[in-house]
């Protein structure tokens, strides 16, 4: 059912909403930016529509709502684990195609990979409802036309912005009484269908082709170019990596809490077991990694989509100005290259 | 909803010095693990690092930990009595039946000995569980050497080789372990056998090329991998290569498999 509410009736929808939901979206951190005098967009908890950020892409994904850069997973005394709390409201989160498609990588990570169903995720996940916003121009680092992730489904309510309403196409009949005696609109979702740019989805045929692709010289280069400090992936939506770090309250306690923090397989040490061996020992081999996850093991893994969505966000954030889309393409033409080689 | 990352206290019963730098824990617990599975080891404040079971029995697990990271540092400073945390056991063991009744050749490099030494054990108490076990041990130096009750029992049952990278003493073998490879009868065993290596990565890598050079095919060599691991259930991405996880798929792996698996 679609409905039409100024930006005041929207605020009263959010204020009916609160008693039940918590609802995150991009909102405006003015002059937190990296450099001087630079906002940064990022989801937090809003309550007026004004906050939302509409016209530009957030630089930090939604995953954050989920799973927080740091969340504490047990608090200790010497002889007891205590799982931490888990959220009581349920949460409504504005989000993009892209990033809901993200959220459908996440949830396999986090929910089936291996069998095992991870209970920080999912006590979030099971409450989490997603608003759609509508994105039909995309930025110039978004390639989700290309990934695929430009339309998406999976969405309890879709919202149009304008200057004078917002426009709202309601699914999931948990929110249709929110919208009681709402003003009803008749109009049609629409989805990107181009992007400024696409890129060449490399094509790797077997276990041969890629052992070739991973020492092909393209990647030398960012050995002068990456500085490993691990910011694509930390914006990344589909990113899911982290590590465990046990903190102590005081220097004396014997209380304190473990902690989940995201990790980046692009700073060094990631893959460095105790004692110092490690695999991935150049920018390079980092960028390999990532590359060929999102764009070859995942899906070698799990055989249907690749893992990148194409939000473009790891781009955006890179201070290097390495363009992912452009390391896509290369190794699409190294590709090219290895198949010539071979049918010599 | 089960928390598959949440650990359990357990006491430790026993602490057997094997060098200054290898501790042997003898844990409580009832856990029946397979062969060359693998615990994280959780220590409050500290952390967590994932540790091989290298024995087992009524009661209790047994891991070999070498102290090399802040979490085996601390528990270097533990006594029996004292509680420790477990989650486990995880990943794939030893295909133990799979290999039943073939000519088994193991070649161990330092701790690699201890992921099989509960197998070892086995195979030493049912003596018609292989056709014949060689077992080529390797250790950096006489300090290094580890389970010297269990070399000197696996000796009766056992064709063994037992060698130190470069130090010379009495009733032990000079060299890597791959200069005795050469030295097993593979040709004897009718092709009903396995090779099992278990080390540190470079001494993996040279020891299969060194199986391959005596005309072993790749199909009968079996390895296990030790990587970095947070979670150990296929969620913190440390020990993914290419579309495996180490910690799910592993430690344990054909070498065919293995030999595609680059960092």
């Amino acid at each position: 059912m679609g409905y039409s509410l100024n930006h005041r009736e929207t605020n009263a929808l959010f204020d009916r909403l609160a008693a039940e939901y918590k609802i995150y979206a991009p909102k405006r951190f003015a002059k937190q930016g990296r450099y001087s005098d630079t906002d940064i967009v990022r989801y937090d908890e809003i309550h007026t529509a004004e906050e939302i950020v509409w016209d530009q892409k957030s630089d930090f994904s939604a995953k954050e709502v989920l799973t927080p850069v740091t969340e504490p997973i047990f608090y200790f005394t010497e002889d007891e684990y205590r799982e931490s709390g888990a959220p009581k409201k349920k949460i409504l989160i504005f989000l993009r195609p892209c990033d809901i498609n993200a959220f459908e990588h996440q949830d396999r990570i986090y929910l089936q990979n291996g069998g095992f169903c991870d209970s920080y995720y999912q006590r979030m996940r099971e409450k989490t409802r997603f608003v759609l916003m509508e994105c039909t121009e995309g930025w110039d680092t978004c390639f989700c036309c290309s990934m695929g992730a430009n339309k998406a489904e999976e969405y309890s309510a879709a919202v149009r912005h304008t200057e004078e309403e917002i426009l709202w196409s309601v699914k999931d009949e948990e929110l249709t009484p929110y919208f009681a005696g709402c003003q009803e609109a008749d109009w049609q979702l629409q989805f990107i269908e181009k992007n400024q740019f696409a890129v060449k989805i490399p094509e790797i045929a077997d276990k041969e082709t890629l052992a070739k692709l991973k020492k092909h010289p393209m990647w030398q280069e960012y050995n002068d170019r990456c500085v490993s400090c691990g910011s694509c992936t930390l914006a990344c939506s589909t990113c899911t990596c982290f590590t465990t770090r046990d903190k102590i309250y005081s220097e004396n306690a014997k209380a304190g809490e473990r902690r989940r923090v995201h990790d980046s397989c692009q700073i060094a040490g990631f893959d460095a077991m105790a004692g110092g061996h490690g695999f991935r020992t150049t920018p390079a081999d980092r960028i390999r990694y990532r590359a060929l996850h999102k764009v070859h093991d995942y899906k070698a893994r799990f055989g249907d989509y690749h893992m990148c969505v194409g939000c473009g966000r790891c781009s955006a954030r890179c201070p290097k100005f390495i363009s992912f889309p452009a390391i896509i393409n290369k190794m699409s033409a190294a590709l090219e290259e290895i198949a010539a080689e071979a049918s010599k | 909803m089960t928390n598959p990352v949440m650990p359990k206290a357990h006491r430790i019963l026993h602490i057997n010095r094997e060098t200054e730098m290898e501790y042997t824990f003898r844990i409580e617990a009832d856990f029946v693990p397979e062969h060359g599975q693998f615990f994280q080891l959780s220590v409050p404040r500290v952390g967590e690092c994932p540790i091989s079971v290298s024995s087992f029995g009524e009661g209790w697990l047994e891991f070999t930990i070498r102290a090399v990271g802040k979490v085996t540092d601390q528990l270097f400073s533990m006594r029996p009595g004292d509680e420790l945390f477990l989650r486990g056991p995880y990943g794939k063991g030893w295909p133990v039946e799979q290999l039943r009744g073939k000519h088994l050749v193991f070649v161990t490099g330092g701790t690699g000995l201890a992921p099989v030494k509960s197998w070892l054990n086995k195979l030493y108490d049912e003596p018609g569980m292989a056709e014949s076990v060689h077992l080529i041990a390797g250790f950096k130096n006489e300090a290094g050497i580890l389970f010297k009750p269990d070399l000197a029992r696996w000796k009766e049952r056992f064709s063994t080789h037992y060698t130190l990278d470069n130090d010379q003493i009495e009733g032990w073998n000079t060299g890597l372990v791959t200069k005795f490879i050469p030295e097993i009868p593979f040709d004897t065993f009718g092709g009903n056998y396995a090779v099992i290596i278990v080390g540190p990565p470079v001494m993996m890598h040279f020891a299969a090329l060194e199986a391959l050079k005596n005309g072993v095919p790749e199909e009968k060599i079996w390895v296990s991998f030790e990587r970095k691991m947070s979670c150990a259930v296929g969620k913190c991405g440390h020990c993914r290569i290419d579309e495996t996880y180490v910690c799910l798929e592993g430690p344990v792996f054909p070498y065919t498999v293995a030999k595609n698996l680059l960092d």
